[in-house]
């Protein structure tokens, strides 16, 4: 096993992953941009290596400045997360070359999966049931036209380089074809650096339903029950729920059976997830494999009782499975929400800047991922993940009744954040429902969200904002010591915060106690 | 202690009292029963009547801004006899101030100094995150003062320009 290893990321999964290693006696050492030597996931580690400029390419991307911290501080073995270097073949390959274990796939079988036309092309062989379209790249415009009218229009303009919406054009009629093939083309140069689009058929408002998958890497392969990510904001997911509303437990077993074909056929190792779009009649399609460890992993983590990171951890040490397929039991339901520090009123701009109050949820079945805490100011330079709350019931009912409890103790204050999205969410009836497809999320925030709170909670507004007044027991939000960079300490803030308590605490002797 | 207070278009008159053991409160002239107990700073455990809220406070530029039970709402609170709340009056009508809604870096200045610009016009673009945002003049009149550049790293709440 393993005796100290490196997580070469940042934020939630950063502390999940250091977590893990804590809980199996491993050492854990972090990395640090200029503007993370405060974050939390280095607070968490024993050990810290700092890695240059915030820019993620100077550091979390830089491949010679983490090798050079695994070898400096004598690791056995590198998690990367999710996101940044977890599924790049090149640094995979270097950790070989460097005699340090990547705890992921080889640099081989993420290949296969990271080009899309590739991908498809495997699954062809391997018998998947794919979108009908092609493997391959567009060649020409006739080619496209042709293929569009074989498969059928609507048809779907994809990048083979990546994903998260850019590169990609829904063409409803021929007309529109030429256009949307040369926009699509152009935006994926720009975002991936490869013009290659291919094509698919369409499928309207389908459900995203992914499968997790594990393979040791002596062969085992075996899948852990789907996760449905039908919620999602211009291509980005947002709650993620295990199992899937509408997958009994006859297209569970033919979805794994698949999947696993997919890993086999990938030559697949550690963690891995695959990925389908099922139409309104409950077919599915193979979409793509994701080759590392996914933001969603929790909700099934806590309806298989299974820690994934453990496992990883594990496969990548030599071990064998602990387990074959008929152990594994889906129990319960649990629901995922990512808050993020994005502002709901205003496109969910990003909203960097420093947590001024921070009141976390907790209770029974609670689960709570942060990154983040109370004086920590979120950098401008990341992915705005400030957390993942997950709600666990014995059924999905619960869950959801857990989840909106939750919420309500939930407060991040000073930075804007999406937390009353989810309330939104987790009150529309189709959510409650199980009605979901991919359309959902942007359906519902195109509509106006009605809420005039009532007479008596703006009068109690009222009060309350007169005794914060009177009490002079604000937060100040706009002091700029509190905005500085994150390298910067906070003692101006802690200060004022005694200070506060102290006028607090005299004001609390002074109302006292009226027995 | 007396305050107006505005909240979405609406007007109350509060009246606040506090001895040694209780808080008196009077709403638009109606007397409630309240007691409010500090939990920790910027946290009010609030009673009315039986009801209880949890209220999470942030004192902004000009109002105060109140969260319980999954609302927000934006509080302006004046004590009518105050020096300040008779000023303030005239300031709108006199140099706004336009902040940085959060932490980033000026990529664009779009208006000269000097110009004339409507309610609504942008005057400078910010980016954090990759995704720009256009910071817009809050009236009608002449950008006195732009005391940023391209390439200015800003924090939330600096003063970008001023307008008159």
């Amino acid at each position: 096993m393993f005796k100290k290893i490196l997580i070469a990321n940042r934020g939630e999964i950063a502390v999940r992953v250091i977590r893990a290693c804590h809980e199996m006696g491993i050492a854990a050492v972090a990395v640090y941009s200029e503007v993370d030597r405060a974050a939390l996931h280095v607070r968490h580690a024993d050990e810290a290596c700092p890695i240059g400029a915030a820019t993620a390419s100077e550091s979390y991307l830089n491949v010679p400045k983490i090798l050079d911290a695994a070898k400096r501080s004598g690791v056995d073995a590198i998690h990367p997360g999710y996101g940044f270097l977890s599924e790049n073949a090149r640094f995979a390959q270097a950790c070989v070359h460097a005699g340090v274990k990547f705890i992921g796939p080889s640099a081989a079988a993420m290949e296969m999966m990271g080009s899309k036309t590739r991908a498809r092309q495997a699954m062809e062989r391997a018998g998947i049931p794919l979108v009908p379209g092609a493997a391959s790249g567009l060649e020409s415009f006739e080619q496209a036209e042709q293929m569009a009218a074989r498969v059928g229009y609507p048809v779907m303009l994809k990048a083979a380089a990546g994903g998260g919406g850019k590169g990609m054009r829904l063409v409803r009629t021929p007309k529109e074809l030429t256009s949307a093939l040369e926009s699509a083309r152009s935006e994926a140069e720009r975002a991936f650096g490869d013009a290659e689009v291919y094509m698919e058929k369409a499928i309207i408002n389908p459900r995203h339903i992914e499968m997790q998958v594990v393979a040791d890497e002596h062969g085992n392969a075996i899948y852990l029950g789907e996760r449905e990510c039908s919620i999602q904001r211009r291509h980005q997911k947002v709650l993620e729920e295990s199992p899937a509303p509408i997958v009994d437990s006859e297209i569970r077993r033919k979805m794994g059976d698949a999947a696993v074909r997919v890993a086999k056929a990938a030559g697949y190792s550690n963690a891995g997830t695959v990925e389908f779009l099922m139409d309104e009649q409950e077919n599915f399609f193979f979409l793509e494999m994701n080759t590392r460890l996914q933001v969603e992993h929790p909700v099934t983590e806590l309806v298989t009782g299974i820690d994934l990171v453990h496992l990883q951890i594990r496969i990548a040490a030599g071990e064998k499975l602990p387990f074959v397929q008929n152990d594994v039991q889906i129990r319960g339901h649990a629901i995922e929400c990512r808050i993020y520090a994005e502002d709901p009123d205003n496109n969910y701009f990003p909203s960097p800047g420093m947590i001024n109050l921070l009141m976390e949820p907790s209770g029974p079945g609670i689960r709570l991922d942060s990154g983040v805490y109370e004086g920590w100011n979120v950098p401008m330079d990341y992915d705005p993940l400030l957390a993942k709350l997950i709600g666990y019931g014995s059924d999905r009912v619960q869950a959801i009744g857990r989840l909106r409890r939750a919420l309500g103790e939930y407060f991040v204050g000073g930075i804007k954040n999406n937390i009353s999205l989810f309330r939104r969410i987790l009150h529309h009836p189709d959510f409650r429902a199980g009605k979901v497809d991919t359309g959902f999320l942007d359906r519902m925030l195109k509509k106006q969200n009605s809420g005039q709170a009532g007479t008596k909670l703006s009068e109690a507004a009222v009060i309350a904002a007169g005794m914060f007044v009177a009490m002079g027991a604000t937060v100040s939000a706009s002091d700029p010591a509190n905005a500085a960079s994150g390298s910067k300490n906070n003692s101006g803030k802690a200060a004022s915060g005694w200070k506060g308590a102290g006028r607090i605490e005299a004001l609390r002797t002074n109302i006292g106690s009226h027995s | 202690m007396k305050y107006d207070v505005s909240i979405g278009g609406n007007h109350y008159q509060l009246e606040l009292g506090r001895d040694a053991s209780r808080w008196s409160c009077h709403l638009d002239g109606l007397e409630v029963d309240v007691d409010a107990i500090p939990v920790r700073p910027g946290v009010l455990s609030l009673r009315v009547g039986h009801e209880i809220y949890e209220v999470k406070c942030e004192r902004k530029a000009d109002h105060v801004q109140v969260w319980f039970r999954g609302e927000c709402y934006a509080a302006e609170v004046r004590d009518p006899r105050s020096l300040r709340a008779r000023t303030r009056a005239a300031d709108d009508h006199g140099p706004r101030k336009l902040t940085a809604p959060m932490s980033g870096k000026i990529v664009r200045v779009l208006i000269r100094e000097g110009s004339e610009v409507d309610a609504g016009a942008g005057v400078v673009v910010v980016e954090a995150m990759k995704m720009q945002n256009e910071i817009k003049s809050p009236k009608k009149g002449t950008v006195q003062k732009i005391l940023v550049n391209e390439g200015t790293a800003v924090n939330a709440g600096d003063v970008l320009a001023i307008v008159e």
